[in-house]
């Protein structure tokens, strides 16, 4: 027990979902003298609870899928090999940890732990450069916008620079609305002072003299750690910039993927309703109550101190020419290694869906990059390399780095439906195109779905789709049609079997598919007579009546011999 | 009428309108008419701009929820993974759909575009406690614990 300096506990969001507390609460019980820490992500979300045992020799294992039994933490405290966790090679081989460098490593809320490590070296540089010096580094450096539009960051910095203004405004956009993306949540949760820093480094450079973070709600954690780093920036003077100080208020979101859009947030943030306006006058010119304001995202933010500690020049070498540094994914969906990663722009899609993500390459069908507003990239294509131009070309966007991997398992038609149930939801209403195109967009998709689609209906989509994209004010409305557009164009053979053969081939749409069970493997437990919400199964010869039956899986869950399953239309049916 | 002297702490400035309506939620569990008509006041804005800007946002109820508020994920990655059949068991369970509270006013069932724990999807959450990898046995096992609570 002695060779241990420390242990480190991943509590981020998705370790505490996975069990983290109990397990640092008998490790802190266990561990003696042993200091037990509370720390960020690994991003290694599959090996949740994820603990790791910094030895005294400099050393470090890793033990993952803790459980808070006697056995999993004497195994952590003796340095046993059973339970032990490591990276997968091909994981290793392909990231690079460049902004993330301190997630998992150091306690979010430490002060000491971010300055022991380089904090705010980049801000004192900056602080010692003039603040146009520190704009024409961002601009060598190539950093473009992560939150998805990709747009140049050293050019947007110096558009607030340009202004003279009372009050010139700088907000951070944490509010990472779509869908399947986590990577701002685990960056604020993680390390919460990286972003802070580059937040300071950008009002330094713009002369911003207000600041705000735009985090949704749904990020308790996120917002806690961002409070007290915030705390502890004031009481250390650091928001003091050269001479000017500067306040950083947390605004919470209210649930609204609208306000992810420029102007909505600004709105917001106005204590209105989220809804975007026409463009120009551009946020730089007028934007909260009127004053030249300049959004970034998170993940923009965290790059910038990494681009003032090794200057413009060398942050540009990592990438392609269509987009420098690394970018972070947030890999989920049909695969085996879920998980954040960061990895250098240009990779290829199969690089971070195979060899880091672990997919199984017979299995997987496409991936969906860019959430709701981005498209489904097939399989075929996973040679093409990851940067902002490359995605745009195929009809995906980068997005703010979204992945989901979507197995031969899955429908399309019913993953497009999914989406567009999600955007005509969220569309503010604003824009007669988004609103109502959106939502008709989504009924022909149901009825698709439902069996009840014609062919003509895939012309109505594409023609839809299209002219929202040309009708609508704001980035929702624009890339709404997106998902729809992209999987008719790659796999538009699955609209036809819906619409033609009112079949899906992947079983998915439970209008299409009957339940049936094998009696070959049935042993008549009757736990799907007992368990049925419906009363579809029979008792005595453990029969589905398909007509009853409302397709939610209990039974196939339940069955102890998998002997129930989905079937084609029309196979359920009792002879 | 109820107490909403909490309110003073906030600055009656309009900018923090969405910031006093989050507070009421916190304090209360929802945003009641009376709560709308308080907080007007308290900004000088009539009650319908304040519902006006109240309705756009997904996070504010209307109606008291139960004492447990289960939301079910439905975020891309819990959606692949079968959020839907997740929605569905809870739903047979609590006899109550999208937005509704049950009879007691124990639960009330909603579901959230993405609580950020995607891969641990499909995810829900009870009162803000996240739980993963949800199978139909871990839901009825979830619902059964605060049950007895």
């Amino acid at each position: 027990m002695s060779e241990i300096k420390m242990i480190r506990v991943g509590a981020a969001s998705c370790g505490v979902a996975a069990g983290a507390l109990p397990v640092l609460a008998m490790l802190k019980e266990k561990a003696g003298d042993i200091p037990v820490l509370e720390v960020g992500c690994l991003g290694h979300c599959y090996a949740e609870p994820l603990i790791e045992v910094v030895k005294k020799d400099g050393g470090s294992v890793m033990y993952g899928k803790v459980r808070a039994d006697e056995t999993s933490i004497n195994n952590i405290l003796t340095l046993a090999e059973a339970g032990r966790f490591e990276i997968p090679a091909g994981r290793k081989s392909k990231e690079l940890v460049k902004v993330l460098r301190l997630a998992g490593r150091i306690v979010p809320t430490c002060w000491d732990d971010y300055i022991a490590n380089g904090g705010y070296s980049a801000l004192k540089k900056a602080l010692a450069m003039t603040p146009q010096a520190v704009i024409d580094e961002v601009k060598k450096s190539g950093l473009r916008g992560r939150g998805g539009g990709g747009f140049p960051t050293g050019n947007k910095w110096g558009f607030l620079a340009a202004k003279t203004a009372p009050e010139k405004i700088l907000i951070c956009n944490a509010d990472e609305g779509d869908p399947g993306a986590f990577m701002d949540r685990s960056l604020m949760e993680s390390v919460p002072h990286q972003m802070l820093e580059g937040m300071l480094i950008a009002a330094y450079a713009t002369g911003a003299t207000k600041a705000f973070i735009y985090c949704r709600a749904e990020y308790p954690m996120a917002i806690k750690h961002l409070r007290i780093a915030i705390g502890q920036i004031y009481e250390h003077n650091y928001n003091d910039l050269n001479g000017r100080k500067i306040e950083i208020e947390i605004k919470e979101g209210a649930g609204a993927f609208v306000c992810g859009e420029e102007t909505a947030m600004i709105h917001s943030l106005e204590g209105e309703r989220g809804v975007p306006r026409f463009r120009p006058p551009f946020p730089t010119d007028s934007g909260w109550k009127g004053y030249p304001s300049m959004i970034n995202n998170v993940e923009t933010f965290g790059n910038v101190p990494l681009i003032l500690s090794e200057g413009g020049d060398e942050y540009a070498k990592i990438g392609t020419a269509g987009g420098r540094g690394t970018k972070l994914f947030a890999l989920a969906g049909d695969l085996r290694n879920p998980g954040l990663v960061e990895v250098p722009m240009g990779i290829t899609l199969g690089e971070i869906v195979f060899d880091i993500g672990g997919a199984d390459p017979d299995g997987v069908k496409a991936v969906q990059c860019g959430g709701p507003s981005g498209g489904c990239i097939p399989v075929e294509l996973f040679n093409t390399p990851v940067d902002y131009d490359s995605l745009r070309s195929l009809g995906a966007i980068m997005g703010s780095g979204g992945m989901i991997v979507i197995s031969k398992k899955r429908c399309m038609v019913e993953t497009a439906r999914y989406f567009l149930d999600f955007t005509h939801r969220e569309s503010c209403g604003k824009c007669t195109f988004c609103r109502v195109g959106t939502t008709r967009m989504f009924e022909t998709l149901e009825r698709i779905v439902a069996g009840r689609g014609e062919e003509s209906d895939l012309d109505l989509l594409e023609s839809l789709g299209n002219k929202i994209r040309m009708g609508s004010l704001c980035g929702l409305g624009q890339t709404a049609p997106n998902p729809v557009l992209a999987t008719l164009r790659y796999f538009r053979h699955e609209y036809l079997a819906h619409v033609r053969d009112h079949q899906c081939g992947a079983l998915q749409c439970g209008a299409l598919v009957d339940v049936k069970v094998d009696h070959d493997k049935c042993i008549k437990c009757k736990l799907c007579v007992k368990t049925c919400p419906v009363g579809a199964i029979s008792a005595d010869d453990i029969v589905v009546d398909n007509n009853k039956c409302t397709r939610c899986n209990s039974c196939i869950e339940v069955c102890p011999k998998k002997a129930i399953s989905r079937v084609k239309k029309g196979e359920g049916v009792r002879k | 009428m109820g107490n909403f002297s909490y309110l003073s702490g906030i600055e009656p400035e309009s900018s923090n309108l969405i910031k006093a309506l989050q507070l009421v939620q916190a304090k209360e569990g929802y945003v009641s008419d009376d709560a709308i008509v308080e907080v007007a006041a308290y900004f000088k804005l009539a009650p319908v701009e304040v519902e006006g800007v109240l309705s756009f946002y997904a996070q504010f109820k209307r109606v008291k929820p139960g004492r447990f508020q289960i939301a079910v994920c439905d975020g891309t990655a819990c959606h692949i993974k079968g959020s839907n059949s997740v929605f569905k068991w809870v739903s047979n369970e609590l006899g109550i759909s999208d937005g509704e509270t049950d009879a007691d006013g124990l639960f009330s069932l909603f579901t959230v575009a993405c609580l950020g724990c995607c891969s641990l999807a499909p995810v829900m959450s009870v009162n803000g406690t996240v739980y993963g990898n949800l199978d139909r046995k871990k839901v009825a096992k979830i619902i059964k614990e605060y049950r007895a609570k």
